[in-house]
Formats: structure tokens, sequence, C-alpha cells
């Protein structure tokens, strides 16, 4: 037995790393199923999978895709995070700085920004997909809900990021966004029967969404936290939710 | 023979192992859009324009992409309705989805024959409509909102007639209750054609006996989502052919 030979056995017969990985890398049936039963990341799937569900021309790809564009967005938004500052005051100004004067800060918004754009993309692809294949028939209609929120909530994580860089493009594209949350019936002050509910600029469903009468430092912090904490907490637990019901009914496909 | 050979070898069981089948494909994927995504970062940045100014608006001020389709149908709607009600119904017309449409075939593969006019629906839905709404508003739309081509200069000052009229003017109605009838009228019957017409369309494609599978509530649910999606295309009708503003007005609201 040559030394490396020596050296490599003693430590995956060592205790430590005995405890850590359970089993070793035989390419055995068994073995490939512990691989994926043994593993917190990789038992979101099943063991195993019916052979025509794993062709990229069945899945296109598209929901594993719209979830790596969230992973990568929410490792790159952590890395934004730490040199951005909610505050009317600072947050464009620490834009510039995080273009500029910060370590790969330009890439991290580029990936970011363009992340979250394919992400929207991603979903809606997948959404069409899902629709083409049937895959939310029977019995998975209850999951096609929990996408269909899960859609709802990627434009609104997009949307409400779209105001954090506080320039121009940012104020403009969110105020025309949420100019119909004013126009709501019965809940905002230019909606049908406003008058009946009381429902003035500085009282209703959008003063609600900005935090006052018009954009101003209080949405910046709103959308800050609906954006970092809210909704991606939201979708997460939603996620969990779409992969456990895919893995319990199985990936869909034609009956044998 | 052979066909008894087939017919023994037929899966029971067409399954693989996820490792390593489905997770190789994974992680090769995700590697591959992972480098293109750091390509496309590196070559082209995220816009990032003069610091916000609430007194400056620019003109056009447009909501982010992915909004443009609904900013486009206030062209034709007002906002509670173009903004809120239809923005609620296209997520709960896609959530029902999955229970008004029970047709067994086409679960889990591909085809287009057994569900022609389910994909059919979609299509128009997500890629006539919406699709082509957000491309409107992202390339043909300049300064007030009016149409430019895309390689056309945005003139400011781009003059455009304002001859829109409402329905019941345009049809002759003069006094403000018989506009209004004549309004509530055209309303009702467009609903009630509509679901008529919806009626008779399942009666010849899916055949008689349809009312007893699907029942009188899934029926309904689908008749009416369907004509509301189609009021978007017939009001667009209605603008671009008649000049038509409004079908009726009242007080509270207008549609």
């Amino acid at each position: 037995m040559s030394l490396f030979d020596k050296i490599k056995n003693d430590i995956v017969e060592s205790h430590v790393w005995k405890s850590i990985f359970r089993h070793g890398y035989d390419d055995t049936p068994r073995n490939r199923v512990m691989m994926v039963t043994s593993n917190v990341f990789l038992h979101l799937h099943p063991a195993k999978v019916r052979r025509h569900a794993v062709r990229m021309r069945f899945t296109w790809c598209m929901g594993g895709l719209t979830f790596l564009m969230f992973l990568i967005t929410a490792v790159t938004g952590i890395y934004l995070m730490f040199y951005y500052r909610p505050v009317a005051e600072y947050a464009y100004a620490d834009m510039k700085y995080l273009e500029f004067d910060m370590p790969f800060g330009m890439l991290m918004r580029n990936m970011h920004r363009w992340a979250a754009h394919a992400m929207i993309v991603f979903v809606w692809l997948h959404m069409f997909r899902v629709f083409l294949t049937g895959s939310y028939k029977p019995p998975r209609e209850f999951n096609w809900i929990v996408g269909v929120l899960l859609l709802v909530l990627t434009l609104l994580l997009s949307f409400t990021g779209y105001l954090l860089p506080w320039d121009q493009l940012a104020i403009w594209a969110v105020t025309v966004g949420s100019n119909m949350a004013r126009a709501t019936p019965l809940l905002g002050y230019e909606g049908p029967f406003a008058d009946f509910v009381g429902a003035n600029p500085i009282y209703d469903a959008r003063a609600f969404l900005f935090g006052g009468g018009e954009i101003g430092p209080h949405t910046l912090l709103r959308f800050y936290i609906l954006h970092c904490i809210f909704i991606p907490l939201v979708a997460s637990i939603l996620m969990a939710v779409h992969f456990w019901r895919i893995r319990r009914d199985g990936f869909s496909g034609p009956s044998l | 023979m052979a066909e008894a050979a087939r017919e023994k070898k037929l899966p029971v069981d067409d399954k693989v192992h996820t490792w390593p089948h489905l997770v190789r494909m994974e992680f090769l994927v995700a590697l591959f859009v992972l480098v293109a995504l750091v390509l496309w970062a590196l070559m082209v940045d995220a816009p990032l324009e003069e610091a916000a100014n609430p007194t400056r608006t620019p003109n056009p001020s447009k909501a982010p992409w992915y909004f443009l389709g609904l900013q486009e149908m206030l062209v034709y709607f007002d906002p509670w309705h173009a903004g809120v009600v239809l923005p609620s119904l296209i997520i709960v017309g896609l959530m029902v989805i999955p229970y008004i449409d029970i047709n067994p075939r086409g679960n889990g593969y591909y085809c287009f024959k057994d569900r022609k006019w389910e994909i059919l629906t979609f299509f128009l839905g997500f890629h006539v409509l919406w699709i082509t709404m957000i491309i409107i508003g992202t390339f043909f739309r300049g300064p007030g909102w009016n149409l430019f081509w895309p390689w056309q200069r945005w003139d400011p000052h781009k003059v455009v007639a304002l001859t829109n009229v409402d329905l019941p003017y345009l049809v002759g109605f003069r006094d403000y209750w018989l506009s209004a009838a004549f309004s509530l009228m055209a309303i009702g019957a467009y609903f009630v054609l509509g679901m008529i017409g919806f009626y008779l369309f399942v009666l010849k494609v899916k055949g008689k006996d349809f009312l007893e599978r699907w029942g009188m509530v899934r029926f309904t649910i689908a008749g009416l989502l369907l004509v509301l999606m189609m009021a978007l295309p017939v009001k667009m009708f209605l603008r671009l052919a008649f000049n038509v503003k409004y079908v009726l007005v009242t007080p509270w609201i207008n549609i």
C-alpha cells in the first residue's frame, strides 16, 4: 500500500470523517439511493425519477433554473446589503460607492439585476411548459396554485427591488407601477366608491404601501424590508411546499 | 415473436436513479447558465440614472417591463379595471385552470390534438395578449404614451387628435339616462351572447354531454373568465376601429 493510499485510508476510516459522510462513493443501486436520501439538499428529489422526466426537452429545466436564479439573487443580494443603506439620503450615494469602489460591486449588482430579470422569464416559461405538458392535472392541481402564488411573488420581489437604487428610473417606474393601488375600488382614493369608505390621498391602499401620500423615505424602507426579508421568506416557504409536493406526487408523465 | 419479446420487456418500472441521472443534468445546466450569467453581467451594466428627483417626471414614465402589459391596458380601460380588477382576474383565472380543465388527456406529456382548445386559450391569453402588450408598451410607446415606431424620434410635441367618443354617443344617444340604459344593455348583451356563444362552442367541440361532466359551476366560471378576457381585444377593436372611449359612463365607474 502506497503512502498516499494509507493516508487516504486513515482519513476515510477516521471517526470524524465517518460521522460526516455516512456512506462511500460506490456505484451500487443502494448507494445511489443513499446519495439522495441522506443529503438534506438532494433529498428535495425523490430517490428515483421517471426516465422521460429527466430529459431536458420535457422539462426545459425551467423550474430548476428559476430556483437557481433565486439562489443567485439571494447570494449577490446579501453582498449588496453589506454596502447599501435604505435611507433616502444615502441610498443613491451607496449605489455609486458600490459601483465604483467596492471590489466586485458592479459585477454583483449586474448579476443581481440580470438574474432577477431572468428569473421572471424563466418562471413564465416554466408555467408555459407545465401548461403544455398538462402537469397541473390530478393529483397536482394544488401545486399549480402554489406555483401561481410564487409567480406573483417573483414579480413583487423584482418590483420592490426596482425602487432601491433610488434613481430616476426607480422612483418613476415604481410610481407608475403603484398608481394602480390608488385606483383600487373602495380602498384607493381615485378608485370607484372611495367616498363611501373615506379613502383620501394619505389614507388609502397606496398610502399603506408607500407609508405616505407619495414615494418617500418611508417607501424606501418599506420596499427594502419587503424585498430583503418578507417576500423572500414567504417565497421560501412556498417553494418548500412546491418542491415537497413534486417529490410526493412524482414527476408527471404518461401513465404506464 | 419479436412482438412477444417486446411485450415481455415492457417496463413495469420506468424509473432511473436521481443520482446520477437527474443530479448530473441539473449540475451541468446550472453551471452553464451561471457562466452565461456571469459573462452577461461582465459585459452589460445594470442601468443607473441620475438621483431620484420627485419634481422631475420623465416623459414617458414606464413601469418595469414585466408590468408594461398592465400599463398598456390603461389605454383601453380605467385604472381600477386595468390595474386592479384585470390583474386580480388574471391571477384567479390562472389558479382555477386545474379545476376547470378536467380533460383527462394530456396529463404529463406533450400533445396538441387532444387538448387543442385548452392550449389555444392559454396561447391567446399568455402569448397574444400578455406578451404582445408588453412588447407594444416596451418598444412602441413614447412621450405622452403615444405610438412611435422603435426607429422613430420621440417627439414630445406630437399632435394626436382626441377624437374618441363614448359608445352611446356614437350610436346617437344624447340623453344621459337613455345612454346609460343603452350601455347597460350593451354590456349585458355582451355577457349573455358571450356565454351563449361559449355554450354552443363547447357543445360542438366537447360533445353533447359536456354539461353533465363539467357541472354548472365549472361551466359558468370558465365562460365568465373567457368572456372577461375577450373583453380586452373587443375593447381594443372598438377603440382602434371606431374611436370608442367608454362603453358605459356613470358618475362612479366608466368601462
